[in-house]
């Protein structure tokens, strides 16, 4: 098996040293997100350097846009909300082994769904949010199920058949928005959901609402699941050896289908947070612009928070962070938004390769470990040391 | 009238998806996979715009060549050397490329999105008798065959099948495992190059931040489709590429997007695709050690 980012699966033993090197995995991991993150940074900058732009300007601006005043940290967690949910629908199948690089089509069907339930079925309040989250993750799901089903009956790769499925959605999409559900008094977006499924704003004018918690709750109970149910269990030994699973007894065919399951949901309520849980629009646009390509940048969000559920989150946020960022430095230096993609990929391709950072590691600690040798000979992970 | 125009559309249709299967056909049986290849069809097709512009369409296959060949060679260094994951670095090759084209559009010629490349710029067609036909369908079918001799006539072909299916043997019998492995990836990155540079300077004559359209994707659903065996490939390109090229006609045929609406006729390649892909994948049988890292004992 190529390495998997599994190590926290020592959280399960108990004792103090085993906590210990969980704490020191994290820690290692964390150090290697930074340092990518930070090349990540450098080359963009780099980059607009050559083409001439104010770097420094516009870095100032990425700082301010993200975290300058309460309605810039705001549009930052409304940016983060989705991509917590699209990251998670990656990275929970990361974690079973599996690859769904359909996060973007299951949130599109999410959407619509969230439109058509949002917008025509008059209930209570809170009945009726849930309904909307209801009827967007069973879309998400119907989306992710049927490539699982391909790949367990048919041996279909799921790159292959996320990606269609993708595109088959964008293109339902379009039709239904512009055919279907379209607002005889505004041209450019469907009909908007009715006011009783529309979240508040947190801050008056800002753009965060309440969907900034159900996709933090979210993330916590598939955290919950992944390492505290037997279920969990099995999806994690999934990923790590496949053949193991099935000497145990467990089926591969349950799993697999019941992972995606939970992914599309979770992309499937991506989608209905962008339309009930993001003012002022309550409506899909017609040209899915609301959706942009969120379900894609999961992917990014999931690999830079290593799959984990809870570096989802961080990582999210760094994604939002960049997002409303992204605005401010194209208003302060001109830098085009799509300078915050190139960020990513840069990142992402640095990620791939975790033994260049260990290699670095090793060199760091092999030059620090000749500097001190006088003072200490232990070895850094003796026991008097610690 | 109609049949050759399909048929002219189908061949067209063919060659991204062909050539890029093609050159990753080789490369997975090296053992490398590339799901960044829809990131280098992007990346190459701009450069060859840029290319183009500067020094006519000859210039512009090279550049977009090179571009693909470079994202390959990152992506084999990553692979073989650094011994990564191939699917993180082949995502992070396809995110890297949207955004540097979304950029380098705007940088480029100051417009958000779109770039119509001059007519002069692009690749000139051959007469025949369906109607101007492109030369790359030629090229594309001579590469699927030269690349058939190379993996199965040829001492290096030998070594390649061997590192895909046994790294550790073929190493004990003295094959440079790496070298070979990158060779793979860096041809699998130069073909979807020309495929790129095809796109833009020739086929659709514009340059967009989508301009692959997912045809990357489908470019590996061809190489399922062929069991690794580049003259299949030109088969599956030509049965996806029919109905590329029957969306494509039908979309700009108002006879039928007033029967059919046009979004579903866009849908219709995709969901082919998927049928295909469906119905003949339980067969294939992929070398034992594709995409997985080497590491000597």
């Amino acid at each position: 098996m190529d390495p998997r980012p599994g190590d926290d699966q020592a959280a399960e033993s108990s004792g103090a040293a085993d906590r210990r090197r969980v704490v020191r995995d994290a820690a290692g991991t964390a150090g290697q997100v930074l340092l990518a993150a930070a090349l990540g940074l450098i080359i963009g900058a780099v980059l607009m350097e050559i083409a001439g732009y104010d770097w420094t300007r516009a870095y100032q601006g990425l700082w301010l846009g993200a975290f300058g005043d309460p309605w810039s940290v705001a549009d930052t967690l409304a940016s983060a909300t989705p991509l917590i949910l699209t990251g998670l629908a990656f990275g929970l199948c990361f974690r079973a082994g599996y690859f769904n690089i359909g996060g973007q089509g299951q949130m599109t069907v999410g959407a619509l769904a969230a439109v058509v339930v949002g917008a025509y079925i008059p209930v209570p309040t809170p009945v009726a949010v849930f309904l909307v989250l209801l009827a967007a993750g069973a879309a998400g799901a119907v989306w992710s199920l049927t490539p699982a089903f391909l790949k367990a009956t048919r041996g279909v790769h799921e790159v292959i058949s996320t990606i269609m499925f993708n595109w088959i959605a964008f293109y339902l999409a379009l039709y239904l928005a512009f055919y279907s559900l379209n607002d005889p008094q505004s041209a450019e977006r469907t009909v908007r959901v009715l006011p009783g499924v529309r979240l508040a704003p947190l801050l008056a004018g800002a753009d965060a609402t309440a969907a900034i918690f159900i996709a933090a709750g979210i993330a916590l109970a598939l955290y919950w699941l992944l390492w505290h149910t037997p279920w969990g269990y099995e999806m994690r030994v999934a990923g790590l050896n496949p053949s193991a699973l099935r000497y145990a007894g467990a089926s591969p065919v349950w799993t697999i289908n019941w992972t995606f399951m939970l992914a599309g949901m979770a992309a499937g309520i991506a989608g209905a947070t962008q339309i009930i849980g993001r003012p002022p629009t309550y409506a899909l646009y017609g040209d899915l612009s609301n959706l942009g390509d969120l379900g894609f940048d999961g992917i990014a969000v999931a690999l830079i928070g290593r799959n984990h559920p809870i570096g989802i989150i961080a990582s999210a946020v760094f994604f939002g962070a960049l997002g409303s960022g992204a605005r401010m430095m194209q208003i302060m230096a001109g830098v085009p938004l799509d300078m915050v993609r190139i960020v990513h990929g840069v990142i992402i391709i640095a990620l791939a390769a975790p033994e260049v950072w260990s290699i670095i590691a090793k060199s760091l600690v092999r030059r620090r470990a000749a500097r001190t040798e006088p003072v200490s000979a232990q070895a850094p992970n003796s026991p008097a040391r610690r | 009238m109609l049949f050759s125009s399909l048929l002219l559309g189908a061949l067209h249709a063919m060659v991204p998806l062909t050539m890029t299967a093609t050159g990753e056909i080789l490369s997975e049986r090296a053992g490398v996979v590339n799901i960044g290849l829809e990131g280098i069809l992007l990346l190459s097709a701009f450069g060859a715009v840029v290319g183009a512009e500067a020094g006519g369409p000859l210039a512009g296959l090279v550049v977009g060549l090179g571009v693909g060949a470079i994202l390959g060679l990152i992506h084999g260094v990553i692979a073989v050397y650094f011994r990564g994951d191939q699917i993180i670095s082949g995502v992070g090759i396809n995110i890297l490329a949207l955004g540097l084209v979304a950029i380098g559009i705007v940088w480029q010629w100051g417009v958000a999105g779109f770039h119509q490349v001059d007519r002069a710029l692009r690749i000139p067609h051959l007469v025949t008798p369906l109607g101007s036909m492109s030369p790359m369908v030629i090229v594309t079918v001579l590469l699927a065959a030269l690349t058939y001799y190379l993996i199965h006539h040829t001492n290096l072909g030998l070594q390649i099948q061997a590192v895909g299916e046994n790294p550790a043997a073929a190493d004990a019998a003295g094959v440079r495992v790496e070298r070979v492995r990158l060779f793979g990836a860096v041809y699998a990155g130069a073909l979807a190059g020309l495929a790129g540079a095809y796109l833009s300077i020739d086929w659709l004559a514009t340059i967009t931040r989508n301009l692959p359209a997912g045809r990357g994707f489908i470019a590996l659903a061809t190489v399922v489709f062929s069991r690794l065996n580049p003259f299949l490939a030109v088969v599956g390109g030509l049965i996806f590429g029919f109905f590329d090229g029957l969306g494509l006609l039908a979309s700009t045929s108002r006879e039928i997007t007033q029967v059919v609406p046009y979004q579903f006729i866009q849908m219709l390649p995709y969901v082919v695709t998927l049928l295909v892909v469906t119905g003949v994948i339980g067969r294939a049988r992929f070398p034992a050690a594709s995409g997985q890292p080497y590491r000597r004992e």
